[in-house]
């Protein structure tokens, strides 16, 4: 049987620049393929041309053996080739079975949506493929993993044998993932093809069959999962050897520099106390809603004080708003930084001075030169690959946005960084650069504490664990005492 | 998705064009004026245009501040109007309308009319600030209160014979050049520097760019929202009192609509409604550019009524070319 997509030879250039060169793929039924690389390897170029968004310099794609080309996204759907976004774009005032037979509803007389035939036919689909899920819940009801399940029955609604998911888990817990890889094996079972664009390596290595690598636009390797270490994989996606995925070499200090004292959110954290000592990375770790983000909002002053004391430096301290923490030299990492870290439309100069612009001001004149060379020496200490200071954020990728948003906050210089989930759609390579600074900040003496879904992430960078369960603290865990296992089983 | 490689966007015609679309399109119709019409490129009439612009200049200026902070201004018209009336209140040598002990000094006149515009700002900016009232509901109320308030204070009527020394705002002249036109200027220098050089310029740009990451920057959202309503309501109040000046009385009918001219001009000026990506310097060639065609059109004889097609048609070009290069990034 011929298999279900497969591309040769496939390049594109754009103005000159070649973003991808002689790119090959075979995807068979009833596997996940797992395609990956850097950003900036080809993956999205790839992945955009088989949808037909961009057209191709060169190169055949052949579906069940047929050549095609498709025009549009329409046409490679109506050909079975379907793709989940990372971004979801759900109507969250609508149903469920609207949502996905948006467009194309069943009708009745004068144009009336038949809603009962709607409504069954979409119930139908999804207990086809057993995802819990009634087709008459309102959209802005669901989980994030949930909206991504409707978004994959969306895909299957057109019969789609060909399913590209992008970054499926990156807005996902780990026990929402679960649900999502139970929903990947039905597929497999259908006689499905799956490709899985991920960053995170243990998705890779436990949900899929193969892999192809692209690097820096170049078809690399492919090969069957289970006949390649993580190790080797990395070394692949990066073009170098990897010694390590993680970077540690802080060790924590005797002094506390963060106390608190049975904190209250108004929701999410009911009656947390925990410490926080010189050069120590504390984990937080726990499902979806299980108050992480509230913790760490709380401390910065984002949502009202609602109870508890919050000691720095063993004196009481009162944050009510962002700037007092900033004043008390604390730091956040928010979780999305598109939406709450960067300003998208300013340029990186601008990005990396804007919680500094009182240090880098007199008499509320901006001194262009110490704006100037803050940025400059953000940009070298943290690797920022830009060409420009004077270049729009968002034209940056992904690790690279996430390096201004912490550039941004070490220009403050502070004592007490937050980071809430700081390597989410970031490659391997940037990844790794990023621990390197988390993990230089806490040996000059800095305090982090860090909010990962990731139970990898935990273990390699954490010295100790608070696992939250519905805003309380579930356990404690010192860097000895770590395990997937003991995290998941606290945290479930 | 992403990329990795950044390389400096690459120098090509059609970017220049993009670029600089609103200035080149200025220079195009100047250049056409002038040779079609031998009375464009007279000293005259070149200044004549240039104080036209004036008033509708200095109300796009301020309306440039609220716009990158993602709001709107719906009342600078009826705040001009209000400012005017006051100013002219103080500044009347007739009886009616007069404020007891008049005529005051210019000075005086010109500080209340501008504490009337600011005030109107600081009830829009506190309500736009503190409750996060859409700016363009609570603006559009001010619309219609100013106005009223207008009319209440002036009794309905003009007031009018204002003080030369008032008048000269309007119809001064320094060097040869009339005052309104150095008004202007100034405004514009100021606001350029605030927005380029100034802590609360950044301000502006970060709160309209994205406000959550502003207020995760520590930035004081509040303040820098309620700021920029006290500007555009100052800014409105400098224009009204202009407008009087000219004029030669406080009309509480003036400025009827010339919010529209106002936000128009700073659109074509390239400033994104969405917030946080402008420049005044295109708002002022964009005021330049309506006043331009007004009166290169009037010079051609074409009537009024065609005018407004054409100001309509450019507007829209104008979005729809800022539109085609945000595509292409």
């Amino acid at each position: 049987m011929p298999p279900l997509l497969e591309v040769e030879g496939l390049s594109k250039s754009f103005s000159g620049v070649p973003a991808l060169i002689e790119g090959k793929f075979r995807l068979e039924a009833g596997t996940v393929h797992a395609l990956c690389g850097g950003n900036g390897a080809g993956k999205s170029t790839f992945l955009k041309i088989v949808m037909g968004i961009h057209d191709r310099d060169s190169g055949t794609i052949r579906r069940n053996g047929h050549e095609v080309t498709f025009s549009n996204p329409s046409e490679a759907l109506k050909n079975g080739i379907a793709i989940v976004e990372q971004e979801l774009s759900p109507v969250p005032a609508m149903t469920v079975a609207e949502n996905i037979y948006m467009g194309r509803e069943p009708l009745r007389s004068l144009g009336r949506i038949d809603f009962a035939t709607l409504n069954r036919q979409t119930q139908d689909l999804l207990d086809g493929f057993g995802f819990a899920i009634r087709a008459t819940d309102l959209m802005m009801d669901l989980t994030v993993a949930q909206t991504q399940l409707v978004e994959i029955a969306k895909a299957l609604s057109y019969d789609a044998e060909v399913i590209i998911l992008d970054e499926p888990t990156s807005a996902l817990g780990e026990a929402e993932a679960e649900h999502l890889f139970d929903a990947i094996a039905t597929l497999k079972t259908r006689g499905k093809g799956l490709i899985y664009v991920s960053h995170r390596l243990s998705e890779i290595f436990s949900i899929t069959d193969h892999y192809t690598v692209f690097r820096d636009g170049r078809f690399i390797q492919d090969g069957t999962t289970a006949d390649i270490s993580k190790e080797q994989l990395i070394q692949l996606i990066v073009g170098r050897p990897l010694n390590e995925e993680f970077v540690k070499e802080n060790t924590p200090g005797k002094r506390v520099v963060l106390q608190v004292e049975g904190l209250r959110a108004q929701r999410g954290v009911h009656d947390l106390s925990f410490e926080l000592r010189e050069g120590e990375i504390l984990g937080l770790f726990g499902l979806m809603g299980a108050g992480r983000t509230e913790v760490l909002d709380r401390l910065f002053g984002l949502s009202t004080e609602t109870g508890g004391s919050i000691l720095l430096n063993g004196q009481e301290a009162r944050i009510k708003r962002p700037s007092d923490a900033i004043a008390a030299g604390i730091a956040y990492v928010t979780e999305d930084r598109k939406q709450t870290g960067l300003v998208l439309s300013s340029t990186v100069r601008d990005n990396l001075c804007l919680s500094s612009l009182g240090q880098l001001s007199r008499l509320g004149v901006m001194r262009a030169r110490q704006e100037a060379a803050g940025a400059a020496g953000m940009i070298a200490e943290l690797k920022i690959k830009a060409a420009s200071d004077a270049l729009e954020v968002a034209n940056l990728s992904g690790g690279n946005q996430q390096k201004v948003v912490l550039g941004k906050w070490f220009m403050i210089a502070p004592k007490i960084l937050l980071l809430d989930e700081p390597t989410r759609g970031v490659d391997v390579g940037a990844k790794r650069e990023i621990y390197r600074v988390i993990s230089d900040f806490a040996r000059a003496g800095g305090a982090v504490i860090m909010v990962s879904s990731e139970s990898d992430e935990i273990l390699g960078m954490a010295d100790r664990v608070i696992v939250l369960k519905d805003g309380v603290k579930a356990g404690e865990l010192a860097r000895d005492q770590l395990s997937a296992e003991e995290l998941l089983h606290l945290a479930a | 998705m992403q990329k990795t490689t950044i390389t400096p966007p690459q120098w090509s015609a059609g970017m220049f064009v993009q670029r600089y679309g609103i200035f080149l399109a200025l220079l195009l119709l100047c250049l056409v004026l002038a040779l079609i019409s031998e009375n464009f490129l007279t000293t005259r009439n070149i200044l004549n245009v240039l104080r036209q612009t004036s008033i509708n200049g200095i109300l796009a200026i301020g309306m440039t501040f609220v716009i990158l902070t993602r709001g709107i201004d719906l009342s600078v018209g009826s705040v001009a109007a209000l400012a005017g009336v006051v100013a002219a209140s103080l500044a009347t040598t007739s009886s009616a309308g007069m404020v007891a002990g008049g005529p005051y000094p210019a000075v005086i006149a010109i500080l209340a009319g501008l504490a009337a515009g600011m005030a109107c700002g600081s009830v829009s900016g506190a309500i736009v600030a503190r409750f996060g009232v859409p700016a363009f509901v609570v603006t559009l109320g001010m619309l219609s209160a100013a106005r009223g308030l207008t009319l209440i204070y002036a009794g309905g009527r003009p007031i009018p014979n204002l003080t030369e020394e008032f008048r000269w705002i309007g119809t001064g002249s320094i060097w040869g050049i009339p005052v309104p036109i150095f008004l202007l200027l100034g405004t514009f220098a100021i606001a350029h520097f605030v927005l380029t050089q100034t802590r609360f310029g950044r301000h502006v740009y970060a709160v309209g760019g994205n406000p959550h990451a502003a207020k995760v920057s520590g930035l004081p959202l509040r303040r820098i929202r309620f700021s920029v309503y006290v500007i555009s309501g100052a800014l409105a109040g400098l224009a009204g009192m202009v407008l009087a000046a000219r004029t030669g009385s406080g009309l509480p009918q003036a400025g009827i609509a010339y919010e529209l001219d106002a936000i128009a001009a700073v659109v074509i000026g390239g400033t994104s409604l969405a917030g946080g990506v402008g420049r005044v310097t295109g708002t002022l060639i964009g005021a330049l550019l309506i006043g331009v065609m007004n009166n290169g059109l009037d010079l051609l004889g074409v009537e009024s009524y065609y005018q407004q097609v054409i100001k309509g048609i450019l507007i829209v070009a104008a979005v729809m070319l800022d539109q085609s290069k945000n595509k292409q990034d």
